[in-house]
């Protein structure tokens, strides 16, 4: 009976060798993907467990960890939690979001770049810390932005146009991250839910996570897109009709409130300043759906992998679109769309000469030792016209607030660019835009503001009368003035 | 005459002494660390714990010298690391139960289980000279086996826990009795199947190159194991059926070395499982958790769902290559992690060094059973040793295959580590029973002993000599064509 004896130890063998093998599978192949699984709530508890390093905005800490004594160890708190909320987002038993999560590996101390620092943890016995994550943000715009915006839903984006610093990045209503950081599971969900529930989305950051009907912001993309085919100047002349029929349809399209728009034909210069629709319409139709769609992706529309760090929602030209179709896009309707922060970004890369630059919002990251882990440096996103388009469209984008739908954004003594946008809204008031950079001879500000459904004046909303006012106060926290 | 003098392999004493004092360590060091751990502080009572594991463990070991002094000196230690590392584990467990005002005290239980079940083991020892004694028993096993499976039934002191109706209640101790009827049953299958193992292997008629044995030789044994399996499948115990079904299969197949056993077993398990799976809506839940266990909705669901299963490999994953360490895992997070799921507490705190080294010690315990089925000269001594050897491999298999989503999860304990007095009294059993026939195995031949070695100083000629075999064994053993592969396998 030995032979068959021998055998079954041979397969008591196997099946210890199966069990081995299975365990390293779990524990070392697919560690990682368990690890992180959001169900795994192991990984939060030993998370929560060690000291998360802090997300600084101008050198003072506006989260940060501080230690409890409860099961947890230690409590996330925000300063001024709903002015900054919708950049750090929040750290809590219902998940994170924002910078909480977009720069979780630097603040849990996992990221690989803090791999050394992490083995002397190991080493000294030292408890392990995780690296502070510092902010472009410049407290005196974000102020400006919250304040300006008051109870009115919405979002401002501010960019120095230069470097692509994000300065202010508001989304309204906000929240109150510490209440959803509270270690007492039953309330912080029950304000999760109410968040869920609530009007105007709070949970969600407007300002980068939400893309809109740009209107008559758009424009400035046509008139770019017109410059930069050369056969176009801003005197250029252009039909200017009180109605334009659409081709193939029998819908038109009109100018807002219903009227021409001072001339026909009129100059792009002044169809910019007055925001004529059948003037841009007919310029959008001439130029070409391609070349529309080529110059909004210089921009930074249809990036599906935009990073600030959190990923921002893509903004949108659509393509395989009929002339009609064309027309209502290069006024910014029909199915184009874009988030504030891509409508910034559009006049940052005017402000700055041409050159659009990477949008970024975590400036330096440090170890608790006070070592830097990584700086961002400015990078060159795209160069979406030529030096000499910019300055023409920066003359045209003076004429606006000048003299035109943006009188509301001028500051004494600064010279401000800007364009007005009012998109219509099926059954709602419209959605207000203006996006701006100042000072036009060397800008330090580019700023794009969103003011859902009128704000406060409802239908009788306009860009001009609704978002301007907030870009000016923002322009003018940034330059002090 | 006595120019060579037989050398005696008395299997090194010594090694088993320090083998037992580094056990012992094992266990005391991880009950010390995970104190430390826990609460910073090795605890109070450590160096009381340490006394009386050191007590019991050598009690045991002087009885083993005393009562079976050729066993084998590695299945003791085994064991003893294996109970001091699931003792430390639970005691661990007790601990964050404790601070989360949740039913603890398990650790105080287990280690009186620990207690109990080894002073048990070793009457055993001292009372059972002669492991062949059982074999009169066989039949006697059958019944005790049958009532064993139904006592759980039984109205007054049968009780269901979890949906699982395998438990008695006597006074105030649980017991499950279908851990004990694993071991009479393996006595029962042992005795049978060594009277009728020729009838099994020769009779019958081939097809297709397979023997198929004769329905009137397999009779009683199906009856036996469709028995124990309704019972089961009645009281909604997949893990011990499968346990006792492949039991069931090895023995025949120890018995009769026919493959045509073996298929039909896996042929009846698979046509069975089919069946139960898609009659039994709880078997086809457990299927569904094992194939879709990441799934969100498998996951979530409130009963019968994968939570457990799942929860149980983030834990494993948490652990890594090095764990947690004692004490400073979250364990606690997984359902039943004291009993069910103490294999993914261990992985969790222990890392995979730490589980790999744990089934290391199951699969030396499991060899050297084996090699005592191999070593021992009678046929029921083999059959009984191969089976439990058979059984505590199957045993893990079933549960860290389960835990680890290699198989579909049944609720069964795992040997020696996991919470739970019948399996910890069960499998001490069993290892008394091997301690019993690795004694008989390693026992230098009387034949040996009693003979001058030959004049070339090769194989000793008695190995044919039927009057130089020992009566006692010649009577026993039935099967002559054991005998001279053992005696020339003894020679060293």
């Amino acid at each position: 009976m030995n032979a068959p004896l021998r055998r079954l130890a041979a397969m008591t063998l196997v099946m210890s060798l199966l069990l081995m093998g299975s365990v390293t599978w779990i524990q070392f192949f697919q560690a990682g993907r368990l690890n992180n699984d959001p169900r795994n709530v192991r990984t939060l508890y030993r998370e929560f467990g060690n000291a998360r390093g802090p997300i600084v905005v101008a050198g003072a800490a506006v989260a940060s960890s501080v230690p409890v004594d409860d099961s947890f160890g230690y409590q996330r708190q925000y300063a001024d939690g709903p002015l900054w909320s919708s950049v750090t987002g929040f750290y809590g038993i219902t998940g994170r979001t924002g910078l909480e999560q977009s720069t979780n590996s630097y603040l849990t101390g996992k990221s690989d770049q803090l791999f050394f620092s992490r083995v002397r943890d190991l080493l000294t016995g030292g408890s392990p810390q995780g690296a502070s994550v510092e902010t472009t943000l410049l407290p005196a715009a974000q102020k400006a932005a919250i304040d300006a915006l008051g109870d009115q839903q919405g979002a401002v984006v501010a960019i120095e146009p230069s470097t692509g610093k994000i300065l202010a990045l508001v989304s309204t209503p906000g929240f109150d991250p510490n209440q959803l950081a509270s270690h007492d599971t039953a309330a912080a969900s029950a304000y999760y839910q109410q968040l869920l529930a609530a009007d105007g989305n709070p949970l969600r950051t407007k300002a980068y996570q939400d893309i809109y009907a740009p209107g008559s912001t758009f424009k400035l993309v046509v008139a770019t897109a017109a410059l930069q085919a050369g056969t176009y100047t801003a005197d250029s002349t252009l039909p200017a009709p009180t109605s334009l029929a659409l081709p193939g349809t029998s819908a038109t399209i009109g100018n807002f409130g219903g009227g021409g728009c001072g001339s026909n034909p009129i100059t792009l210069a002044d169809a910019l300043r007055v925001s004529c629709n059948t003037a841009f319409a007919q310029l959008g139709m001439d130029l070409g759906e391609t070349a529309l769609h080529d110059q909004a992706a210089k921009f930074g529309f249809d990036d599906a992998n935009l990073a600030i760090p959190m990923s921002v929602a893509t903004s949108r030209f659509p393509s395989g679109l009929t002339q009609a179709q064309v027309a209502q896009s290069s006024i910014g309707q029909y199915s184009v769309t874009a988030s504030p922060l891509q409508m910034a970004m559009v006049t940052a890369s005017i402000a700055n000469g041409g050159t659009l630059m990477k949008p970024y919002l975590v400036d330096t990251v440090r170890a608790a030792d006070l070592s830097v882990v990584s700086t961002t440096s400015p990078q060159v996103y795209s160069q979406p016209m030529s030096a000499g388009t910019a300055s023409t469209l920066t003359s045209m984008m003076l004429g606006v607030v000048t003299g035109g739908s943006g009188k509301a954004a001028q500051i004494p003594g600064v010279q401000v660019a800007g364009k007005s946008g009012t998109a219509e809204v099926p059954n709602n008031a419209p959605n207000a835009w203006f996006t701006a950079f100042a000072p036009a001879d060397s800008p330090k500000v580019a700023v794009a503001v969103l003011v859902l459904h009128g704000g406060n004046l409802n239908d009788e909303a306009t860009g001009g009368k609704v978002a301007a006012p907030i870009a000016k106060a923002v322009m003018q926290a940034v330059l002090g003035r | 005459m006595a120019t060579v003098a037989p050398t005696r392999v008395r299997g090194g004493r010594g090694l088993g002494v320090l083998l037992l004092v580094l056990a012992l360590l094992v266990g005391l060091a991880a009950y010390a660390l995970v104190g430390i751990g826990f609460a910073g502080t090795v605890p109070a009572d450590v160096a009381e714990y340490g006394l009386g594991m050191a007590v019991l463990s050598f009690g045991a070991w002087a009885v083993v010298r005393w009562r079976a002094p050729d066993a084998d000196p590695v299945i003791l230690p085994t064991v003893v690391a294996l109970n001091g590392i699931g003792l430390a584990m639970i005691y661990r467990l007790d601990l964050s139960y404790e601070a989360r005002g949740r039913a603890h005290g398990f650790a105080d239980k287990q280690l009186a289980w620990t207690a109990i079940s080894m002073v048990l083991a070793m009457l055993l020892l001292i009372v059972l000279r002669d492991h062949r004694t059982l074999r009169r028993y066989t039949y006697t096993a059958m019944v005790a086996s049958l009532l064993l499976l139904l006592m759980p039934l039984v109205p007054g002191i049968g009780h269901t826990v979890n949906g699982a109706q395998i438990w008695v209640r006597i006074g105030p101790a649980g017991l499950q009795p279908a851990e004990l009827a694993k071991i009479t049953l393996a006595v029962f299958f042992a005795g049978y199947l060594v009277t009728n193992r020729d009838t099994l292997a020769l009779a019958g008629r081939s097809v297709l190159g397979l023997r198929l044995p004769r329905a009137r030789d397999l009779g009683p044994i199906i009856v036996v194991w469709a028995a124990s399996l309704a019972v089961l499948v009645l009281q909604s115990d997949l893990g011990t059926s499968l346990l006792l079904f492949g039991l069931f299969v090895a023995m025949l197949y120890l018995a009769t070395e026919r493959v045509s056993w073996v298929l039909i077993g896996l042929t009846l398990f698979a046509g069975g499982a089919a069946v139960v799976a898609t009659v039994v809506p709880h078997v086809r839940a457990r299927f569904d958790v094992w194939l879709h266990a990441m799934d969100d909705d498998v996951f979530n669901r409130a009963v019968g769902g994968s939570g457990q299963l799942v929860r149980g490999l983030f834990g494993m994953a948490s652990g890594g290559l090095f764990g947690t360490g004692w004490g400073e895992g979250r364990p606690y997070l997984v359902p039943y992690a004291e009993s069910d799921f103490i294999v993914a507490s261990l992985g969790e705190e222990l890392g995979l060094t730490g589980l790999l080294a744990i089934l290391v010690l199951v699969t030396i315990l499991v060899h050297r059973g084996m090699r005592a089925a191999i070593g021992v000269r009678d046929g029921f001594g083999k059959l009984l040793a191969g089976g439990l050897a058979f059984l505590i491999a199957l045993q893990v298999f079933v549960v860290v295959g389960g835990v680890t989503r290699l198989i579909p999860l049944t609720g069964l304990t795992t040997p020696f580590l996991a919470y739970g007095g019948s399996s910890l009294l069960a499998n001490w059993l069993i290892v008394a029973l091997l301690l019993r026939i690795s004694d008989d195995a390693r026992r230098p031949a009387p034949a040996m002993r009693a003979t001058a070695p030959t004049p070339d100083g090769g194989i000793p000629s008695v190995v044919g000599g039927p009057s130089l075999v020992p009566a006692e064994q010649g009577r026993d053993d039935q099967h002559g064509d054991d005998q001279p592969t053992q005696a020339l396998g003894r020679v060293r």
